[in-house]
């Protein structure tokens, strides 16, 4: 069987400027910050990144890694608004496809059941359609017939289209060698569609365990990413670091504190990116290490 | 008539009356899912539950679903769960109108359209806020409700600058997709109550709150409010209704910070 395990460095080099990328996770949540580093680092730009926005999304935009956001929110949790984000979008830095959070999982759902939109009646009446002029809506075709429903007669709902991504990336617990990938935590939340949406499809992990074993981690049931969707998985300890990765470890609030108020002149950002993004992960958890012995 | 003001009953504060005013929303409700945004509707959907509408379904925050209506403060490893509410599961429940959600509003206008993506120009936005996050989906699929804490001319404004919840001119044009199960129920601000139950689905004052005159409310709104020729004064939380929200629910007084006076 392959052996699927691989590195930061190769899954970073595997993008190019331009391309679509899928990030999972959710707000500050089980984000795959190591990865997010490693593309903050590599000199890849004009990426549109895919995502329930959280940290990751604020350093893309600081970094200037990405050219288009595509999201419903972007929020740091404890910290409701990303001020990285915030100023990103109010210096007119980044462009945004602003989706309804239900829109978001329908295009990804699509994308990765390989049909090209998904019917809903979520951004009906809202600015989303406004603000995404490229975005269709189309009538129910069973407007007779044994599938006609009566009160929804001439009703036009939204076609929110795939969300097709170039590569994703997600970050689990645990995974095996041969790409299975496990969450640990309350919850997986959209990171199968993510994978399912892209043609290149990586997990990072906080350990990497030999194939069968993930049984002994925790149940088989969490087991929710399994091989056919991984193309590749990469151990990175502390990975999620500074997000909630439960039950490994809990957001870094301090550290996201530093991280949010980074925002506030470029001199500020310019002293994190030195410290914090302009070394590899093992410098990066190296300068945490340090950072929460001198507190 | 303008109903006089200084009628606070002794003790009751503000916030008190605000979260009787959000519990009534789910007055009746049944069993759907309440997901409760702001300290103030937590509070009321807590006591809700606790009193004349027992049935309702509470979240943890997270991905479960709690029994009972745990005190605000409760630490997580001490609430108890009945079931997995996984954040893809709570698709199911909105897209089947098993909810009344009560979001927050930066912005709310005359028809029941509310804002949370932006202030100013949606291209390059004075003020980036959070984003539309769910409220289009969820305005268009199950009862909203609303709480803006700071009721004023900013909050309370003629037109959204960002159409995320969506009100009630905007859902008719976009059509019956959009209205069949559409339902903007009410919207609790620091100074009263409101609803949309016009001909022309405006927002009129329901009530306001104890020591707050019909003039306040007016000068808060920067678009004209229908108003009735009597309006009540909203309704003051029972003894029992309090001895909960301050002995059980939060005795830290939590409340007391997202409301003053």
């Amino acid at each position: 069987m392959a052996d699927k395990r691989t590195t930061l460095e190769e899954i970073v080099g595997e993008l190019r400027p331009g391309m679509t990328v899928g990030i999972g996770g959710w707000g500050s949540r089980r984000k795959p910050m190591a990865f997010v580093r490693a593309i903050c680092r590599s000199g890849v730009d004009n990426l549109t990144v895919v995502a329930y926005g959280g940290p990751d999304v604020g350093l893309l935009c600081a970094t200037g890694r990405a050219r288009k956001v595509v999201c419903g929110f972007v929020t740091l949790d404890s910290i409701p608004l990303d001020p990285h984000w915030r100023a990103a979008r109010q210096q007119g830095r980044v462009e945004l496809m602003e989706l309804d959070e239900g829109m978001f999982f329908l295009g990804l759902q699509a994308a990765s059941w390989r049909v090209p939109f998904l019917p809903t009646r979520a951004g009906l009446g809202s600015d989303v359609l406004v603000v995404n002029p490229e975005l269709r809506t189309l009538r129910s075709p069973y407007e007779g017939g044994p599938f006609a429903d009566p009160a929804d007669a001439g009703a036009e709902l939204v076609a929110m289209p795939a969300l097709r991504l170039d590569l994703a990336v997600v970050h689990a617990n645990r995974a095996d060698t041969a790409g299975n990938a496990q969450f640990l935590g309350p919850d997986r939340f959209f990171d199968e569609l993510f994978l399912g949406a892209a043609d290149r499809r990586f997990v990072t992990a906080e350990k990497v365990v030999a194939n069968g074993t993930l049984g002994g981690e925790g149940p088989l049931a969490a087991v929710t990413v399994h091989r056919l969707l991984t193309d590749g998985v990469a151990e990175t300890p502390r990975g999620a670091h500074f997000t909630a990765c439960p039950p490994d470890y809990g957001r870094d609030e301090e550290f996201q504190r530093e991280y949010a108020a980074s925002a506030a002149d470029p001199d500020a950002f310019a002293a994190f990116r030195a410290r914090y993004l302009d070394v590899d992960e093992a410098g990066y958890q190296s300068a945490v290490a340090a950072r929460a012995g001198t507190r | 008539m303008t109903p006089a003001s200084g009628a606070t009953e002794a003790g009751v504060t503000r916030a008190e009356v605000c979260v009787a005013a959000c519990a009534d929303a789910w007055r009746g409700a049944g069993e759907v899912m309440v997901s409760p945004f702001g300290t103030v509707p937590a509070l009321g959907a807590r006591l809700a539950k606790l009193t004349f509408s027992p049935d309702l379904v509470l979240t943890d925050g997270e991905a479960a679903l709690m029994v009972g209506a745990p005190p605000l403060e409760t630490p997580a490893d001490e609430i108890v769960r009945e079931a997995a509410m996984g954040y893809r599961a709570v698709f199911d429940v909105v897209w089947s109108g098993r909810r009344h959600i009560m979001m927050m509003a930066s912005q709310i206008d005359r028809t029941g359209n509310q804002n949370l993506s932006a202030i100013g120009e949606w291209s390059r936005p004075k003020v980036q806020l959070v984003g539309v996050r769910g409220a289009p989906g969820n305005s268009v699929n199950h009862p909203t409700s609303y709480w803006v804490p700071d009721h004023s001319t900013r909050t309370f404004v003629e037109r959204v600058d960002v159409v995320s919840g969506v009100g009630y001119e905007r859902a008719a044009a976009a059509g019956p997709g959009a209205t069949r199960y559409h339902s903007v129920r009410l919207v609790v601000s620091n100074l009263g109550v409101f609803d949309f139950e016009t001909p022309e689905r405006v927002m009129r004052v329901r009530s306001v709150h104890p020591g707050v005159t019909l003039d306040e409310v007016r000068s808060a709104t920067a678009f004209d409010l229908v108003t009735a020729d009597e309006i009540p004064f909203s309704r003051r939380p029972g003894p029992e209704e309090l001895r909960l929200v301050r002995q059980v629910l939060d005795p830290t007084g939590r409340r007391e910070r997202e409301v003053r006076g």
